[in-house]
Order: structure tokens, then sequence, then C-alpha cells
């Protein structure tokens, strides 16, 4: 039998089950199950299967940007030592797939649209051959005779509205500036940014007969069949994924890559197993990249300090008739008040690597330049900045008007405050000073938007009183292994050690896979449904309602009687699949996750470096599946926040449209010497709207805004204020007041 | 990577007469092997001189001996290094990750090419890859190159920390070759590029580094700076070697070297005559700034390394010569 809940997720689960269960493993710091096999180096990661007779492929990439293939010199190569083939075949890639696209990107590499495009496979019996073999390869193209510009910037590049973003318009934005007591109109501008997991791309794959196996990199398996399938044209049926194991993929890896469809036809047409593993320079050239935007924000306010105007205006880019376009205006929707609004994303068509997901797509860029422009607000009426942000907090969504699922923003701003110590601050700049660096502090909201997408997943309780959790959702280093056994266990009332997790095969009921933050609340919330009927199931034979069954520690009960449930189960498994779907709430409630972020920096008076010293984040979305994943997902949001803010672009050379810094010695992330004590405080939360786990996504919300938070920081060490992501310190350089002088404030006036 | 043999020479003369006959050395590899996977350098014969036994740290007259195969990290953590010639060690611990240091030697540290984003490449024009191809970073995306020492052919720096402080400490490179043997001192070790920008330094064919010799300790306040975009991990923007003594309130001896500034590691020796007998303060140090930077040439993207060489420089003196 199953429980009659609806898969549509219409209606606010008030019953709040996981609060009256009595395992009492919910929310619990829990370690990773995997963990001890990762760091072990024995967790099998895509390119580490070893299959019978299986052999290298390495990708040929583009090395002009726009055009046609007109010659594959290929003989040289096949007989260069080892070489088994050449492949330009009109399936492959030309463009990686966005998220959630299920179906075939652009394909046909004999026309090239970015520079490092890949045009062709070479296969060898080794990957040393095979990139010999590569390198090797002379292709000719033919220039296109008409190329679209590599600037976004530059006057003939076509600029369209955003095909997947409707322009938010209400009031009169210009009139509101003018009346405004105190206004800020400002233009900031945010580079390019690679989505640099660890784990580059990377596909073995495998045909038994019709039957294609790929054992990939991927983050949306789910998705990525179809893609596959379609691309192929088989049908979805015949294709199965394993990733047990991903390495990172922040949004590089929601949709298939070209190694994935590269290597199933090299597959196909030696008959053995393939192996692609893109290089980090072709990760970096090929996959998809975060757009750089430049941001208009316009805020009015009155002299209470209100908004009564908001404008954020975004010009991105991707490749023509993409239609994704980083969302920069995503949280700004319905972050702040300001009834005359105008937010609009539009999108110039340039010549790049393919714009798509990465790091939180929208909030990342958009927050921490809408979070400088406040602290620009705040200072310019004198009051602070925290205080700014908690009088501008509206009761619906302006112009929408749709009501707020929970909002901890307040408590977040305060808590953190608090732990921060943020009453030390001097809110004049170039107040602090330790030997040659100047001390700020810098505050800014967080806010993400939650989503709950399509998921699946079964639950086994076995008769042995042990349970099996089976889905394809994806573990990217997220923690899916460890908050979906949680929940199973919390649910029957099994100690964790009792509950094995098995993900990442497309054999396997569909989880929403990993992206947009969506991963644990969707696919959790299957899981706990999956459950409900096993508990539903168990309540029948111990003879109560299934309100009235308490299950802990492997014993169910009610009232006075009980029974382990090895006994109740009597040898029989119980097995239920559970799945659920977004509905009506997704629309009744503007729902989002929430915090603040609170940055100490540190800038060298002489050279203009900037290091951060400090940061606390406080966090609220909605229920903690487990303190310590949750914990770790927010720190490594803020350590991609101090990336944004200091240290990551893309350099494109607008000549011939490469980029320049094609890996991590040039593009800089973080290292552990950039990345100070950082402080995370989880705030208890529920929110029935968003699932019936009452939790919201917490995976990309550390990065929301946390740029903002060190650029504020930055202008209250040394009164510089940095318009242009990042904040390197050529940019800060020529605006520092004199090192030397005694009071260098007076000399900055 | 283009297949090659490997042959792991088992003493000084071994490797020699493997150089002689067209070999190239890898020493850590960690520079040459990079090169060899992109096809920058397709050497056919590789000689290992790991077991050369050229990795010993010796006392020499009143200064040190050490081997060109000292791994980086061993010199740095040197106990007579760190106390008599700490510059050098505070340099080496700012330059790549600790793994690349157990790995990096010192001789292979000296010959280490520039970090150019066009030379690493291929489908750039470079004239230091590929003579007379033109250089594709002089309009480029030039923010890491020199504003010294550049030529038409090409603006690449010497990206290195060590030469830098070697540079400041008056260090001498010893040499075996086919003509036998012979010293180079630091300063001429590495060449500007001219209209050869493939040569980095004045290496012949078939020479082997074997050592590089510091001279006594001066006793004078030594302070490595180095500028970069992140904390650690990252060459430099510019950095700054100072050894310098004051006698009184007066700078009493200065030496100063520059990394990242040119295309070589950078001396002037009228950078220190101006300061040196001279009490410091802002004013000079911002004479010495004019006297470096004469000549100082910006690419577009690189040439806030003008001004941050000035405040770098600035920094420096302030933290050499206060109290
Ligand atoms: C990611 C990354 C970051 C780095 N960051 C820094 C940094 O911040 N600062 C810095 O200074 N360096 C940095 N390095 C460079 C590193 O220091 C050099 O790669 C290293 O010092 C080279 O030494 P090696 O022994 O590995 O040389 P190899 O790679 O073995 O050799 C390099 C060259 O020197 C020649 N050679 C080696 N030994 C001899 C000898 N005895 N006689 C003659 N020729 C010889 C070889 O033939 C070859 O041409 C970085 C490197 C990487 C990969
Ligand atoms: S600067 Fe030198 S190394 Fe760089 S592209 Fe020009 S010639 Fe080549």
């Amino acid at each position: 039998m199953r429980l009659p809940l609806a898969d549509l997720y219409n209606k606010p689960d008030e019953r709040n089950l996981l609060d009256h269960t009595r395992q009492g493993i919910i929310g619990k710091p829990l370690d990773r199950p995997e963990g001890p096999l990762k760091v072990s180096g024995s967790a099998t990661y895509a390119a580490e299967w070893k299959l019978p007779g299986c052999v290298d492929g390495v990708l040929v990439l583009a090395s002009i940007a726009q055009g046609k293939v007109t010659k594959i010199h290929d003989k040289a190569a096949l007989a260069m030592p080892g070489v088994l083939a050449v492949l330009a075949d009109k399936a492959m890639l030309r463009r990686p797939a966005q998220g959630t696209a299920g179906k075939a990107p652009a394909q046909d590499v004999a026309k090239v649209e970015y520079f490092g495009q890949p045009v062709a496979l070479v296969v060898a019996e080794t990957f040393e051959q095979a990139r010999d073999a590569a390198l090797a390869l002379k292709v000719e193209y033919k220039a296109a005779k008409s190329p679209i510009p590599f600037d976004p910037e530059s006057p003939d590049a076509k600029v369209e509205k955003a095909p997947d973003r409707k322009a938010v318009k209400g009031g009169d934005l210009d009139k509101a500036m003018k009346n405004a007591a105190f206004s800020v109109d400002v233009e900031y501008d945010t580079p390019g940014h690679a989505s640099a997991a660890m784990e580059p791309h990377a596909t073995i794959a495998e045909w038994q007969d019709d039957k294609l196996i790929l054992r990939g990199s991927y983050q949306m398996l789910a998705y990525n069949v179809k893609e596959i399938a379609d691309c192929l044209s088989i049908s979805p049926k015949k294709v199965r994924i394993l990733s047990p194991y991903v390495g990172g993929g922040f949004g590089s890896k929601l949709g298939i890559t070209h190694e994935a469809v590269a290597a199933a036809i090299a597959a196909k047409e030696l008959g053995r197993p393939v192996r692609v593993v893109m290089t980090r320079q072709q990760v970096f050239q090929a996959v998809m990249r975060r757009s750089e935007t430049r941001q208009r924000v316009r805020l009015a306010c009155d002299a209470g300090g209100k908004l009564i105007g908001l404008g954020h205006e975004a010009l991105v880019s991707n490749l023509p008739k993409e239609q994704f376009a980083e969302p920069v205006t995503q949280a700004t929707e319905f972050l702040y008040g300001g009834d005359n609004r105008l937010l609009k994303v539009d999108v110039a068509r340039i010549s790049r690597m393919t714009a798509g997901s990465v790091r939180a797509p929208g909030e990342a860029v958009g927050m921490q330049v809408l979070e400088a422009a406040m602290d620009e607000l705040a200072e310019k009426i004198g009051i602070d900045p925290i205080e700014l942000r908690k009088r501008n907090l509206p009761g619906k969504v302006p112009v929408q008007g749709t009501a707020y699922s929970s909002r901890m923003l307040v408590e977040a701003l305060e808590q953190g405050a608090q732990a921060f110590g943020w009453d030390q601050r001097n809110a004049q700049p170039c107040q602090s000073r330790e030997g040659d660096w100047w001390i700020g502090m810098g505050v800014a909201s967080a806010a993400r938007v939650n989503m709950l997408i399509p998921a699946e997943a079964r639950v086994t309780l076995k008769a042995d009183g042990t349970a099996l959790v089976e889905t394809d959702q994806t573990d990217i280093g997220t923690g899916s292994y460890a908050i979906l056994g949680q929940i199973a266990g919390e649910m029957l009332g099994l100690p964790i050690a009792r509950v094995t997790v098995v993900l990442g095969d497309t054999s396997l009921p569909a989880g929403a896979g990993s992206g947009g933050s969506f991963g644990a609340i969707s696919t959790g919330s299957a899981v706990m449904r999956a459950c409900e009927a096993i508990r539903a199931k168990l309540a029948d034979k111990l003879g109560c309602d299934a309100e009235a069954l308490d299950l802990k520690d492997g014993v169910a009960s009610s009232g006075d009687t009980s029974s382990p449930l090895e006994h109740l189960l009597d040898g029989g498994d119980i097995a239920e699949i559970g799945s659920i779907k977004p509905g009506k709430t997704a629309l009744d409630y503007a729902q989002a996750s929430y915090g603040a972020f609170f940055a100490e920096v540190a800038v060298h008076a002489f050279t203009g470096e900037t290091r951060v010293r400090r940061m606390t984040g406080a966090f609220g979305f909605g229920r903690v599946l487990n303190a310590k994943t949750a914990r770790s997902q927010c720190l490594g949001g803020m350590v991609w926040g101090i990336g944004s803010a200091l240290t990551e672009e893309l350099a494109f050379d607008l000549r011939d449209g490469h980029l320049v810094n094609h890996d991590l010695a040039e593009y800089h992330v973080p290292v552990h010497a950039d990345v100070p004590a950082i402080e995370v405080i989880l705030l208890e939360e529920r929110d029935a709207a968003a699932s019936p786990l009452q939790a919201k996504g917490v995976g990309e919300l550390g990065i929301c805004g946390a740029a903002g938070a060190i650029a504020n920081a930055i202008h209250n060490a040394c009164g510089v204020r940095v318009r242009s992501f990042p904040i390197t310190l050529d940019k800060v350089l020529p605006h520092l007041p004199d090192p030397f002088a005694p009071d260098p404030f007076a000399t900055a006036a | 990577m283009k297949p090659f043999t490997l042959n792991h020479a088992q003493s000084a003369n071994e490797a020699l007469a493997s150089l002689a006959g067209g070999a190239t050395a890898i020493a850590g590899g960690t520079n040459l092997v990079d090169l060899m996977k992109l096809q920058i350098a397709t050497p056919d014969e590789l000689v290992s001189i790991r077991r050369t036994g050229l990795d010993a740290i010796t006392p020499e007259n009143d200064g040190l001996r050490i081997g060109a195969l000292v791994t980086n990290a061993d010199c740095a953590a040197d106990l007579r290094v760190r106390k008599s010639w700490p510059l050098l060690a505070k340099a080496i611990l700012a330059g790549a990750s600790p793994q690349l240091r157990n790995r990096a030697t010192t001789g292979g540290n000296l010959c280490q090419r520039t970090r150019c984003g066009y030379f690493y490449d291929t489908t750039q024009a470079c004239n230091k890859r590929e003579p007379g191809s033109g250089c594709a970073a002089r309009e480029g995306f030039n923010r890491i190159h020199a504003v010294l020492g550049t030529s038409d052919a090409c603006i690449a720096t010497y990206p290195g920390d060590m030469a830098v402080a070697l540079l400041a400490l008056d260090a001498v490179v010893h040499v075996e070759g086919p003509q036998g043997a012979r010293t180079i001192s630091v300063g001429e070790f590495h060449r500007q590029p001219g209209d050869d920008p493939g040569r980095d330094n004045v290496l012949e064919r078939g020479e082997l580094i074997t050592a590089v010799t510091l001279p006594a300790p001066t006793g004078g306040r030594q302070i490595y700076r180095k500028v970069r975009d992140r904390a650690s991990y990252a060459f430099a923007l510019i950095s700054v070697a100072i050894d310098l003594s004051m006698e009184g309130d007066r700078i009493a001896r200065c030496a100063l070297a520059f990394g990242s500034l040119g295309t070589v590691p950078w001396r002037d020796p009228a950078v220190e005559a101006v300061l040196v007998g001279e009490r410091p303060s802002p004013a000079l140090f911002d004479k010495a700034a004019d006297v470096l930077l004469r000549d100082a040439r910006g690419f577009g993207k690189n040439d806030f390394k003008i001004a941050l060489a000035r405040r770098a420089l600035a920094a420096t003196l302030h933290e050499a010569t206060k109290g």
C-alpha cells in the first residue's frame, strides 16, 4: 500500500514529522560515511575504474575561435605508435549541456564557435600516446566570414533580453531617484569565473551489446542519461550511468560535457571501453564559465532610510541561442523593499566558451554587488549598514506581492554581529592600523532562492532490521550519503550504522541530482516519503495508527505494545518508493535561505594587498539536516566568496578570444593561506513551505553575498571603494592614502 | 608527451658525458616535465642528475656551498642558511608549495622558465618558444610581465624567488662543462632577452650547474618582501630582497634586488648608491625609486607594476631601516 501522499508539494506540510520522531540523529553532526574511503584514496572516481581492454582518448581543441574545420590531417597521427582512431564525429559536442536540459546540446564539431572548442578525439592504447598524437594532429580551419565579438562591451555585440528571465518593473524608478533623500547610482563589474572543481571531467564509456554504460563525473544523472541518449539517438533506457563519487562539480557537471559523448562514440567505433579525461586546461577552455557581469544598481531611499526605489540592471553574455543568462537579479527581486523597481538582465552574444551555472548562478555575483551598493547607501545616509538592511525587509515581495515562507535575516544579522564583535567597528575608514596594514570590517546579507525539484528514492526496510536507501542522487562531496542515511534512520528509528545508502547509479530511482542547493531537500523529501509509507505498513503490522507509531533503535512501539523490527517484519522486506515534485507551495511562497556575512580584512598601506583576517557567517535555511555537512557547505561558500572578492578572474585575450589563464597556477582560487578562521553559526528554523523536511537549500548560500562583505571591509579599512571585482592590488593602489602620513584620512580627503 | 629515453647519471662526470652527447638534464622535473607535456620542451634524451651526489651543503671559506641538487626545502631548512642568510630561506619559502619545494632543486630553480601564459600556449606567437614568431604578450594580457629590461622581442620575467635573494647576497654559480669549470655571478647568470629571447641564461650547451656559493654573511637586516595576488602559491607580481646595515641613523650598506620587475632578477648599483650614507626618509625612498624606475616601461596591463615597485621599495626600506 502506498500512502495517499500527493507527489506534488501543494501545501506546506505542517506536521513537522522529524521533530516528533525519536531516533535523535537528524541534524546531528555525523561524519560522512564515505569519508574514510575518500581520504584513503579508495573511493573510485570516474577515471579510476579499471576495465579490461580500456584505451584512452584525448580531445583536440580548436586553435581559432570561429569558423569551420576544413580538413583533419589524420594520416600522420594514425601512423604514430599505439594510435587507434582519430574521430571528429558529427554527434560530438560543440557545447556542453546546460543543467536540466535533458536533451542534446549543440553538436557537430566541424563548426567552431569559440576558442578551445573540442574538434576531434584521438584514441590510443595509452594516454601518453593519445596525448602525443593529439598534439601532433594538424587541423585546417577556415575562419568565419562575419565573426561575432569576443567582448560583451563591443558595440558590435548583439544584446538581447535574457531569454529565461522576465524583467521586473514597478512604479517609476527615475522619479524615485529624483525624489530620494539619499541615493546611489553605481556600476560594478564582476569577471567570468571557472567552476574549478578538483576532479576534471572524465568518462569511461563501455558498450555491452546495444547498452551503453558510462562511468563518469556528473551531477544530475537522470537528466544526463537523456542528454547522452539524445546525442547518440538511442533510447534513454539503453544508457546507464555510474557516478558514485564526484570530485566536485560547482555547476560544471550539471549537464553532460564533451568527453562523455566522445568516449561513447569512440567506444562504439572501436568495440572497446574508452576513457576520456579532460586536462585541466581543456576543462577551463571548453566547459561552462560563469559569465562576466556589468551591473548598475540604483538605490533611492527616504530621509528615514527606507528604500523607495531599487534598480538592478545587468549585462551578461553567452554564445548565440543559449537560453542561460546569469540570473544576476534573482535575489534582488525579493530581498529588499522599494516599490519603484526596475530589474533586468540583458545578454550579449559573444564568442567565448558556453556560459552556464557556476556556484550559485545569479546570487553569487548579484548579491555581492547589491550588498556593496547597500553599504554605499548606508554610508551616505550615515547609518549602520545592518540597520539599513533591517529597515528594508518588506512584508511581501515587492511588485509580485508573494508572501515569504520563513526568513531569518534579522536573526542572522543580529547573531552574526554579536559573535563577530561588530560593535568594535569604526564607521569611519582609515581609523585602524596595525603596522603596515589598515584593518576594516564589513557586513553583507546572504540570500539564495530555494528550489524543490522532482525526486524519487527507494527505501527498503530489510527483514533483519537494517535499511537500504537507493537513488541515483549524486554526492559531489557535499554529504548526500550522510544526510539521506540520517533521514531514513530518523524516520525508521534506526541507528545510523544500520542504514546503507547507495547512490549515483541510474538503474536506481531518479533522485534530484546535485545542483542549485536542491539535492538534499528534494531527494531527502523523497526518502522521507518512502519512509512514511514504510511506517504506515509497520503501524498496520503493530496494529496502531501511523501517528501513534514510535520507532527507536530498531524497536516499534505504541502505547503498551512493542516489538523489535525483526519480529514485526517476520522475514519479509518492505520496499517503498517515495517521490516529490514541486507544487503550489513554490508559487504561493517566496522561499529562500538567508544569512549574514561579517568580514575583517587587512589592506597593506603600501602595496594594496588585501588579506581576509577572519569571517563570521550566520545562516538560516530551515531544518539543519546534518550540522557538520551544513557547516562545511557554508565554510566552502565563504571561501569561494574570498576568491570572488580578491582573486578569481577568467582573463580573455580580446584579439583572438582565447583564455589566457587556463590552469590553477594562474586562475587563482583561494589557497589555505588566504582562508582565515571562519566561524559559522547555524540558526534553527523550520520552513514547511519549502519541503516536508522543513529544510531549505544550504549548498550555495555561503557564497551569496560573501564577497560583498569583503569589499565593504576593504572600504572600511582604507577608504577605497573598488567597484570592479576581483579587488586586486592594482585597483586599490592608486587610491590609497599616503602610507607615511600621520593622519592619512586627512590627506585622503 | 614525445617519447624519450631517461638515464640516471651516478656522478657529475656521467651527467656531463650525457649532456655532451645532447641529453637534457632533469633535476626535480617540476618545470621541465610540464614543458614536456605541452611539447614546449621536446628532448629525445633525458639525464637525471638526482643521483650525482651534488646535494650537499658545506661550509666554504666563510660562506656556504650549496650543491645544485639540494632541494629548495632542504636549503630553506638548513640551520646555517636560516641563521646567516635568512634572506635566502625566506625567498625560497615564499615560492611554490611545500610539495614543489620538496622536489625542486637549486640548479633547476635558477633555470626555471618564465610563466608568461603565451609561452605556455602553443597556439600563440612567442619568440622565446619559437624565435621569430612574434610576441603575443606585448599587446596581450601582460599583467605579470616585466617593466625593466624588456626588448621588442620579449617582455617576459624570470619568475622565481630564490635567485632574487641570491642576487642580493652576491652569490656565485658554479658550472662545469666541455670547456672545464667556470664561475658566474648570479647577476650575470640570467640574460636579458634582447633579440634572442630563446636563451634565458648564459649556460652553454653541455654545461651543468654544480653548486651555488654564498660569500661570508654580512650581518645585515634581511627582508624578502613578495607582493602577490594571493597569500601563498602564486608567483610574485614584484618581490624585493634587501640586505641592509645601519650605522647610527644612516644607511651604511645596502644590497637590493627585485624579482618579477625586470626580465631578469634586477639589481641596480645606482639605486644602492642613492641610499648609502643617507638618513632614511620617505623622500629618500622616493629618490631611490626614481632611479630604479628611470627606464621602466609598462605594456598596458602591467603599468601598475611601476607604481607598485615604488611602494614596495618604500615599504621594504621602511621596515629595514626603522629602529
Ligand atoms: C605551480 C607552480 C608554482 C610555482 N611557484 C613558484 C614560486 O612562487 N616561486 C618560484 O621561485 N618558483 C616557483 N615554481 C617553480 C619551481 O620553483 C621550479 O619549477 C623549480 O625550482 C625547478 O626546479 P627543478 O629541480 O624541478 O627543475 P627541473 O624542472 O628539473 O629543470 C628545470 C630546468 O633546469 C635545467 N636544470 C636543472 N638542473 C640543472 C643543473 N644542475 N644544471 C643545468 N641545468 C639544470 C633543466 O634542464 C631544465 O631545463 C613553481 C612551479 C610550479 C609548477
Ligand atoms: S613575452 Fe616573451 S615569452 Fe611571452 S610571448 Fe612574448 S616572447 Fe614569448
